[in-house]
Protein backbone atom coordinates (compact mmCIF):
# COMPACT_ATOMS: atom_id res chain seq x y z
CA UNK A 1 0.00 0.00 0.00
CA UNK A 2 0.98 3.09 -1.46
CA UNK A 3 0.51 6.40 0.70
CA UNK A 4 0.37 9.91 -0.99
CA UNK A 5 2.48 11.93 0.69
CA UNK A 6 0.94 15.90 0.59
CA UNK A 7 3.89 18.49 0.29
CA UNK A 8 4.96 21.00 -2.44
CA UNK A 9 6.05 17.92 -4.01
CA UNK A 10 2.74 17.33 -4.95
CA UNK A 11 2.97 13.88 -7.22
CA UNK A 12 5.79 12.17 -4.64
CA UNK A 13 5.06 8.88 -3.12
CA UNK A 14 6.64 7.83 -0.07
CA UNK A 15 6.67 4.16 1.52
CA UNK A 16 5.25 3.89 5.21
CA UNK A 17 8.68 3.45 5.90
CA UNK A 18 9.35 6.49 4.32
CA UNK A 19 6.61 8.47 6.13
CA UNK A 20 7.74 7.00 9.72
CA UNK A 21 11.17 8.46 9.23
CA UNK A 22 10.08 11.84 8.17
CA UNK A 23 7.81 11.39 11.12
CA UNK A 24 10.98 10.87 13.09
CA UNK A 25 12.59 13.80 11.90
CA UNK A 26 9.42 16.21 12.45
CA UNK A 27 9.55 15.36 15.95
CA UNK A 28 13.97 15.97 16.16
CA UNK A 29 13.44 19.34 14.60
CA UNK A 30 10.52 20.07 17.40
CA UNK A 31 8.11 21.05 15.44
CA UNK A 32 5.16 18.49 17.55
CA UNK A 33 5.07 18.64 21.41
CA UNK A 34 4.40 20.68 23.97
CA UNK A 35 6.26 23.41 26.06
CA UNK A 36 9.22 22.54 27.05
CA UNK A 37 10.78 25.41 27.98
CA UNK A 38 10.39 26.36 32.11
CA UNK A 39 12.65 29.39 31.27
CA UNK A 40 11.12 32.84 30.43
CA UNK A 41 12.33 35.29 28.37
CA UNK A 42 15.03 32.99 26.98
CA UNK A 43 15.45 34.22 23.85
CA UNK A 44 16.09 38.14 25.51
CA UNK A 45 13.00 39.52 23.82
CA UNK A 46 11.52 41.12 26.80
CA UNK A 47 13.05 44.19 28.29
CA UNK A 48 10.05 46.07 29.72
CA UNK A 49 12.31 48.60 32.35
CA UNK A 50 15.30 49.60 29.92
CA UNK A 51 17.49 48.53 27.19
CA UNK A 52 20.64 49.90 28.84
CA UNK A 53 22.10 50.11 32.40
CA UNK A 54 25.15 51.49 33.19
CA UNK A 55 27.48 51.62 36.22
CA UNK A 56 25.66 48.75 38.05
CA UNK A 57 27.61 46.02 40.28
CA UNK A 58 26.44 48.22 43.89
CA UNK A 59 23.10 46.69 44.48
CA UNK A 60 20.70 43.66 43.29
CA UNK A 61 18.28 43.78 40.82
CA UNK A 62 15.94 43.10 37.65
CA UNK A 63 17.83 46.15 35.27
CA UNK A 64 17.12 45.19 31.73
CA UNK A 65 15.87 42.12 30.69
CA UNK A 66 12.79 40.68 32.08
CA UNK A 67 13.29 37.84 34.23
CA UNK A 68 16.66 38.05 34.32
CA UNK A 69 18.19 38.79 37.83
CA UNK A 70 21.49 40.40 38.71
CA UNK A 71 22.39 38.93 42.37
CA UNK A 72 25.61 41.09 44.00
CA UNK A 73 27.55 39.74 47.26
CA UNK A 74 29.70 42.06 49.61
CA UNK A 75 29.51 44.96 46.92
CA UNK A 76 33.26 44.23 44.43
CA UNK A 77 34.18 47.52 42.99
CA UNK A 78 34.12 46.06 39.48
CA UNK A 79 31.26 47.68 37.91
CA UNK A 80 29.03 46.75 34.52
CA UNK A 81 26.86 47.69 31.76
CA UNK A 82 23.51 45.21 30.56
CA UNK A 83 22.22 45.70 27.79
CA UNK A 84 19.77 44.25 25.51
CA UNK A 85 21.58 43.86 22.23
CA UNK A 86 20.97 43.38 18.67
CA UNK A 87 23.20 40.09 18.25
CA UNK A 88 22.96 36.43 18.78
CA UNK A 89 23.36 33.00 16.51
CA UNK A 90 21.21 32.18 13.42
CA UNK A 91 17.53 32.78 14.70
CA UNK A 92 18.04 35.06 17.63
CA UNK A 93 17.52 38.89 17.24
CA UNK A 94 18.62 39.36 21.10
CA UNK A 95 20.53 38.63 23.77
CA UNK A 96 22.34 39.79 27.19
CA UNK A 97 25.50 41.34 27.05
CA UNK A 98 27.51 42.07 30.14
CA UNK A 99 30.51 44.72 29.74
CA UNK A 100 32.60 45.36 32.57
CA UNK A 101 33.16 48.99 33.03
CA UNK A 102 35.33 48.88 35.94
CA UNK A 103 37.81 46.57 36.68
CA UNK A 104 38.22 44.54 39.95
CA UNK A 105 41.62 42.27 40.53
CA UNK A 106 41.50 42.47 44.36
CA UNK A 107 38.63 40.51 45.30
CA UNK A 108 37.26 40.17 48.68
CA UNK A 109 36.41 36.70 49.87
CA UNK A 110 32.45 37.53 49.86
CA UNK A 111 31.84 39.39 46.60
CA UNK A 112 30.32 37.14 43.97
CA UNK A 113 28.36 38.05 40.42
CA UNK A 114 25.34 35.91 39.27
CA UNK A 115 22.64 36.24 36.14
CA UNK A 116 19.82 34.45 37.28
CA UNK A 117 16.35 33.03 36.51
CA UNK A 118 14.18 32.24 39.84
CA UNK A 119 11.28 29.79 39.34
CA UNK A 120 8.06 29.54 41.78
CA UNK A 121 8.17 25.93 42.90
CA UNK A 122 4.59 25.51 41.24
CA UNK A 123 6.32 25.84 37.88
CA UNK A 124 8.69 22.91 38.30
CA UNK A 125 6.86 19.87 39.71
CA UNK A 126 7.43 17.73 36.38
CA UNK A 127 10.49 17.50 37.74
CA UNK A 128 9.53 15.23 39.99
CA UNK A 129 12.68 16.29 42.33
CA UNK A 130 12.32 14.13 45.66
CA UNK A 131 10.68 11.57 44.23
CA UNK A 132 12.27 8.03 43.37
CA UNK A 133 10.95 9.42 39.96
CA UNK A 134 12.78 12.41 39.41
CA UNK A 135 13.94 13.77 36.24
CA UNK A 136 16.91 15.02 34.86
CA UNK A 137 17.62 18.31 34.01
CA UNK A 138 19.15 19.75 30.89
CA UNK A 139 19.99 23.43 30.21
CA UNK A 140 21.29 25.17 27.57
CA UNK A 141 21.94 28.26 26.01
CA UNK A 142 24.39 30.19 23.41
CA UNK A 143 26.90 31.92 24.90
CA UNK A 144 29.84 33.97 23.52
CA UNK A 145 32.28 36.83 25.08
CA UNK A 146 35.54 39.02 24.23
CA UNK A 147 38.16 36.18 25.18
CA UNK A 148 38.14 32.71 26.41
CA UNK A 149 35.96 32.09 29.54
CA UNK A 150 35.15 29.72 32.08
CA UNK A 151 32.26 30.02 34.18
CA UNK A 152 29.54 27.54 36.63
CA UNK A 153 26.38 27.28 35.70
CA UNK A 154 24.19 26.39 38.75
CA UNK A 155 20.58 25.04 39.82
CA UNK A 156 20.06 26.25 43.43
CA UNK A 157 17.22 24.75 45.29
CA UNK A 158 16.29 27.20 47.85
CA UNK A 159 13.60 25.92 49.39
CA UNK A 160 16.56 23.11 50.76
CA UNK A 161 19.46 24.50 50.39
CA UNK A 162 20.90 22.33 47.74
CA UNK A 163 23.16 22.52 44.52
CA UNK A 164 24.57 20.93 41.34
CA UNK A 165 27.03 22.59 39.65
CA UNK A 166 28.70 22.46 36.13
CA UNK A 167 31.49 24.74 34.68
CA UNK A 168 30.97 25.45 31.39
CA UNK A 169 33.32 27.57 28.79
CA UNK A 170 32.54 30.66 26.57
CA UNK A 171 34.98 31.41 23.44
CA UNK A 172 34.81 34.45 20.84
CA UNK A 173 32.08 32.59 19.16
CA UNK A 174 28.41 31.85 19.74
CA UNK A 175 28.60 28.11 20.85
CA UNK A 176 25.44 26.34 22.17
CA UNK A 177 26.60 24.83 25.57
CA UNK A 178 24.15 22.01 26.84
CA UNK A 179 24.54 20.74 30.09
CA UNK A 180 22.49 17.71 31.66
CA UNK A 181 21.65 18.05 35.21
CA UNK A 182 21.57 14.64 37.34
CA UNK A 183 18.13 14.00 38.88
CA UNK A 184 17.91 14.70 42.76
CA UNK A 185 15.69 12.02 44.89
CA UNK A 186 16.29 14.38 47.60
CA UNK A 187 13.96 17.18 48.77
CA UNK A 188 10.76 18.01 47.36
CA UNK A 189 10.06 21.47 45.68
CA UNK A 190 7.22 23.32 47.34
CA UNK A 191 4.23 23.67 45.41
CA UNK A 192 3.57 27.66 45.71
CA UNK A 193 4.39 30.81 44.41
CA UNK A 194 7.78 31.21 46.45
CA UNK A 195 11.26 30.63 44.81
CA UNK A 196 11.75 26.86 45.24
CA UNK A 197 14.55 26.75 42.76
CA UNK A 198 17.32 29.41 40.61
CA UNK A 199 19.46 29.10 37.76
CA UNK A 200 22.60 30.57 38.29
CA UNK A 201 25.26 31.60 36.19
CA UNK A 202 28.20 32.37 38.36
CA UNK A 203 30.72 34.77 36.51
CA UNK A 204 32.51 36.37 39.82
CA UNK A 205 32.83 35.16 43.14
CA UNK A 206 35.80 35.46 45.99
CA UNK A 207 37.42 32.82 48.28
CA UNK A 208 34.10 32.17 49.92
CA UNK A 209 32.84 30.51 47.22
CA UNK A 210 35.80 28.66 45.65
CA UNK A 211 38.72 26.64 46.45
CA UNK A 212 36.95 23.58 48.33
CA UNK A 213 36.97 20.53 46.21
CA UNK A 214 34.51 21.39 43.25
CA UNK A 215 32.37 18.26 42.36
CA UNK A 216 30.66 18.35 38.72
CA UNK A 217 27.08 17.42 38.26
CA UNK A 218 26.45 16.13 41.76
CA UNK A 219 23.57 17.52 43.97
CA UNK A 220 24.59 17.92 47.79
CA UNK A 221 23.78 20.45 50.47
CA UNK A 222 25.39 23.47 49.81
CA UNK A 223 28.83 23.64 50.40
CA UNK A 224 29.91 27.31 49.57
CA UNK A 225 32.93 26.79 48.69
CA UNK A 226 32.23 24.15 46.67
CA UNK A 227 29.91 26.12 44.37
CA UNK A 228 32.80 27.82 41.81
CA UNK A 229 34.37 25.60 39.06
CA UNK A 230 38.59 25.85 39.44
CA UNK A 231 39.80 27.57 36.99
CA UNK A 232 37.07 30.38 36.83
CA UNK A 233 37.27 33.17 35.24
CA UNK A 234 36.14 36.64 36.82
CA UNK A 235 34.04 38.83 34.80
CA UNK A 236 35.55 41.70 36.12
CA UNK A 237 39.40 40.53 35.42
CA UNK A 238 39.74 43.08 32.71
CA UNK A 239 37.85 46.33 31.27
CA UNK A 240 37.74 44.74 28.28
CA UNK A 241 35.48 41.36 29.31
CA UNK A 242 31.96 40.85 27.77
CA UNK A 243 29.29 38.24 28.49
CA UNK A 244 26.67 37.23 25.68
CA UNK A 245 24.09 34.74 26.50
CA UNK A 246 20.68 33.90 24.49
CA UNK A 247 18.52 30.90 23.89
CA UNK A 248 18.68 30.12 27.18
CA UNK A 249 16.25 26.41 27.70
CA UNK A 250 15.72 24.42 30.93
CA UNK A 251 13.88 20.94 30.37
CA UNK A 252 13.06 18.08 31.97
CA UNK A 253 14.78 14.93 30.52
CA UNK A 254 18.50 14.42 29.53
CA UNK A 255 18.55 15.45 25.90
CA UNK A 256 18.61 19.06 24.69
CA UNK A 257 15.81 20.16 22.67
CA UNK A 258 16.11 22.77 19.88
CA UNK A 259 15.24 26.34 21.58
CA UNK A 260 11.49 26.70 22.10
CA UNK A 261 10.73 29.94 20.28
CA UNK A 262 7.90 31.58 21.57
CA UNK A 263 6.47 34.92 20.13
CA UNK A 264 6.62 38.15 21.74
CA UNK A 265 3.15 38.58 23.04
CA UNK A 266 3.57 35.12 24.86
CA UNK A 267 6.95 36.10 26.52
CA UNK A 268 5.26 39.43 27.71
CA UNK A 269 2.33 37.85 29.11
CA UNK A 270 4.21 35.43 31.20
CA UNK A 271 6.54 38.36 32.40
CA UNK A 272 4.26 40.25 33.59
CA UNK A 273 3.54 37.63 36.17
CA UNK A 274 6.43 39.10 37.84
CA UNK A 275 6.42 43.25 36.75
CA UNK A 276 4.02 45.35 35.01
CA UNK A 277 5.22 48.27 33.31
CA UNK A 278 2.33 51.60 32.55
CA UNK A 279 2.60 54.86 30.66
CA UNK A 280 0.89 56.63 27.91
CA UNK A 281 3.91 57.14 26.19
CA UNK A 282 5.20 53.27 25.73
CA UNK A 283 3.60 49.79 26.79
CA UNK A 284 0.52 49.30 28.78
CA UNK A 285 -0.95 52.72 27.66
CA UNK A 286 -2.78 53.07 31.69
CA UNK A 287 -5.48 54.89 32.83
CA UNK A 288 -7.95 54.65 36.09
CA UNK A 289 -11.52 55.89 34.73
CA UNK A 290 -13.45 54.59 37.56
CA UNK A 291 -12.34 57.40 40.08
CA UNK A 292 -13.85 59.64 42.47
CA UNK A 293 -12.69 62.88 43.80
CA UNK A 294 -12.70 62.97 47.94
CA UNK A 295 -12.30 66.07 49.11
CA UNK A 296 -9.25 67.66 47.23
CA UNK A 297 -7.72 64.11 46.03
CA UNK A 298 -8.05 61.63 43.31
CA UNK A 299 -8.95 58.00 44.60
CA UNK A 300 -9.46 54.78 42.02
CA UNK A 301 -8.54 51.49 41.38
CA UNK A 302 -6.33 50.13 38.87
CA UNK A 303 -6.60 46.79 37.93
CA UNK A 304 -3.47 45.17 36.18
CA UNK A 305 -3.54 43.62 32.99
CA UNK A 306 -2.85 40.33 33.86
CA UNK A 307 -2.56 38.72 37.57
CA UNK A 308 0.67 38.69 39.94
CA UNK A 309 2.84 36.10 41.15
CA UNK A 310 1.92 37.95 44.75
CA UNK A 311 0.89 41.07 46.05
CA UNK A 312 3.12 43.72 44.49
CA UNK A 313 6.17 44.08 47.04
CA UNK A 314 6.58 47.88 45.37
CA UNK A 315 5.21 50.56 43.13
CA UNK A 316 7.85 52.61 41.58
CA UNK A 317 6.85 55.75 39.81
CA UNK A 318 7.02 59.25 38.81
CA UNK A 319 6.43 62.71 40.36
CA UNK A 320 4.46 64.21 38.14
CA UNK A 321 2.87 63.23 34.85
CA UNK A 322 -0.31 62.05 35.78
CA UNK A 323 -3.59 64.19 34.78
CA UNK A 324 -6.50 64.39 36.67
CA UNK A 325 -9.43 64.59 34.37
CA UNK A 326 -13.28 64.90 35.76
CA UNK A 327 -16.23 67.01 34.59
CA UNK A 328 -15.63 70.28 36.14
CA UNK A 329 -11.54 70.49 35.09
CA UNK A 330 -8.39 68.77 34.08
CA UNK A 331 -5.28 68.83 36.47
CA UNK A 332 -2.19 67.50 35.35
CA UNK A 333 1.63 67.57 36.60
CA UNK A 334 -0.29 64.92 39.38
CA UNK A 335 1.58 62.16 41.09
CA UNK A 336 0.11 59.16 42.88
CA UNK A 337 1.20 59.60 46.35
CA UNK A 338 -0.36 56.31 48.10
CA UNK A 339 -1.34 52.97 47.01
CA UNK A 340 -3.64 51.00 49.30
CA UNK A 341 -5.76 47.79 49.82
CA UNK A 342 -2.69 46.09 46.68
CA UNK A 343 -4.13 42.53 45.83
CA UNK A 344 -2.57 40.20 43.08
CA UNK A 345 -5.55 41.70 40.80
CA UNK A 346 -5.64 45.53 41.51
CA UNK A 347 -4.52 48.55 43.55
CA UNK A 348 -6.14 51.50 44.68
CA UNK A 349 -4.05 54.59 43.56
CA UNK A 350 -4.59 58.19 45.74
CA UNK A 351 -3.41 61.61 44.08
CA UNK A 352 -1.63 64.64 45.94
CA UNK A 353 -4.21 67.13 46.55
CA UNK A 354 -5.09 69.86 44.66
CA UNK A 355 -7.84 72.97 46.30
CA UNK A 356 -9.35 73.04 42.31
CA UNK A 357 -10.68 69.67 43.18
CA UNK A 358 -14.52 69.31 43.98
CA UNK A 359 -15.54 66.44 46.35
CA UNK A 360 -17.68 63.67 45.24
CA UNK A 361 -17.29 64.10 41.34
CA UNK A 362 -16.77 61.43 39.09
CA UNK A 363 -12.61 61.61 37.52
CA UNK A 364 -10.18 59.51 35.42
CA UNK A 365 -6.50 59.48 35.95
CA UNK A 366 -4.63 59.65 32.87
CA UNK A 367 -1.08 58.78 32.60
CA UNK A 368 0.49 61.07 30.72
CA UNK A 369 4.14 60.90 30.94
CA UNK A 370 3.48 59.26 34.25
CA UNK A 371 5.29 55.64 34.68
CA UNK A 372 4.08 52.76 37.47
CA UNK A 373 5.84 49.93 37.75
CA UNK A 374 4.38 47.11 39.78
CA UNK A 375 6.61 44.47 41.05
CA UNK A 376 5.84 41.11 42.20
CA UNK A 377 9.33 39.74 41.25
CA UNK A 378 11.04 36.73 42.69
CA UNK B 1 18.71 48.18 48.83
CA UNK B 2 20.35 50.82 48.84
CA UNK B 3 18.25 53.48 50.85
CA UNK B 4 18.48 57.40 50.82
CA UNK B 5 14.91 57.88 52.52
CA UNK B 6 11.56 56.69 53.80
CA UNK B 7 8.39 57.69 54.94
CA UNK B 8 5.22 56.51 56.32
CA UNK B 9 2.51 57.73 53.85
CA UNK B 10 -1.37 57.91 55.93
CA UNK B 11 -4.30 56.85 54.40
CA UNK B 12 -7.30 59.32 55.09
CA UNK B 13 -8.41 57.63 58.09
CA UNK B 14 -4.67 58.57 59.36
CA UNK B 15 -3.59 55.10 59.68
CA UNK B 16 -0.21 54.10 57.93
CA UNK B 17 -0.77 52.52 54.19
CA UNK B 18 2.26 52.23 52.43
CA UNK B 19 5.91 53.65 52.94
CA UNK B 20 7.59 56.23 50.54
CA UNK B 21 11.01 54.75 49.48
CA UNK B 22 13.54 56.63 47.91
CA UNK B 23 16.63 54.86 46.90
CA UNK B 24 20.00 56.75 46.28
CA UNK B 25 20.41 54.17 42.70
CA UNK B 26 16.73 55.09 41.61
CA UNK B 27 16.53 54.00 37.75
CA UNK B 28 17.17 57.12 35.47
CA UNK B 29 12.94 56.65 34.36
CA UNK B 30 11.04 56.92 38.26
CA UNK B 31 11.37 58.38 41.36
CA UNK B 32 10.26 57.08 44.40
CA UNK B 33 8.53 53.81 45.50
CA UNK B 34 5.17 53.40 47.25
CA UNK B 35 6.09 49.87 49.53
CA UNK B 36 2.94 48.10 50.92
CA UNK B 37 3.19 47.29 54.50
CA UNK B 38 2.94 43.31 53.73
CA UNK B 39 5.22 41.36 55.66
CA UNK B 40 5.71 38.74 53.03
CA UNK B 41 7.01 41.82 50.11
CA UNK B 42 10.34 41.56 49.59
CA UNK B 43 10.86 45.33 50.05
CA UNK B 44 9.24 45.65 53.22
CA UNK B 45 11.46 42.71 54.30
CA UNK B 46 14.35 44.77 52.89
CA UNK B 47 13.22 48.36 54.83
CA UNK B 48 12.94 46.05 58.11
CA UNK B 49 16.22 44.73 57.54
CA UNK B 50 17.27 48.24 57.12
CA UNK B 51 15.77 49.32 60.11
CA UNK B 52 17.27 46.48 61.76
CA UNK B 53 21.03 48.70 61.19
CA UNK B 54 19.40 51.33 62.90
CA UNK B 55 17.95 53.32 60.65
CA UNK B 56 14.62 54.86 61.26
CA UNK B 57 11.28 55.29 58.56
CA UNK B 58 10.37 58.66 59.22
CA UNK B 59 6.84 59.61 60.56
CA UNK B 60 4.07 60.65 57.99
CA UNK B 61 3.56 64.19 57.37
Amino acid sequence: MRTKQITQKDGYYMTKAAELAKMGEVITNSQIGGRRNIVINGAMQVAQRATQVTGLGAADGYHTLDRWNMEIGDTSAGRFTMDQIADGPSGFANSLKLTTSTADTSIAAGEFLKLEQRFEGKDLQQLKKGTSDAEKVTVSFYVKGNAAATYTCELEDVDNTRSINQAFSVTTDWTRVILTFAADTSDPLGNDVNNSLQLNIWLHGGATYSGGTFVSNAWKDIVENTRMAESHTSIFDSEARTFFITGVQMEVGSQATPFEHRSFGEELTLCQRYFQSYTDNGSGGGNVTNGTIISDRFYGTFRYQKQMRAIPSSFTTTSGGFNVQSSALSVGSMSIDETFNATIDSVRFRTGSNSNFTGGQGAILRFDTGTIEINSEL
Amino acid sequence: MDIQSSQYVRDEDGQNSCIKLVLNNMPNNVDYMLIPLNTEGKHYQAIQEWVAEGNTIAEAD
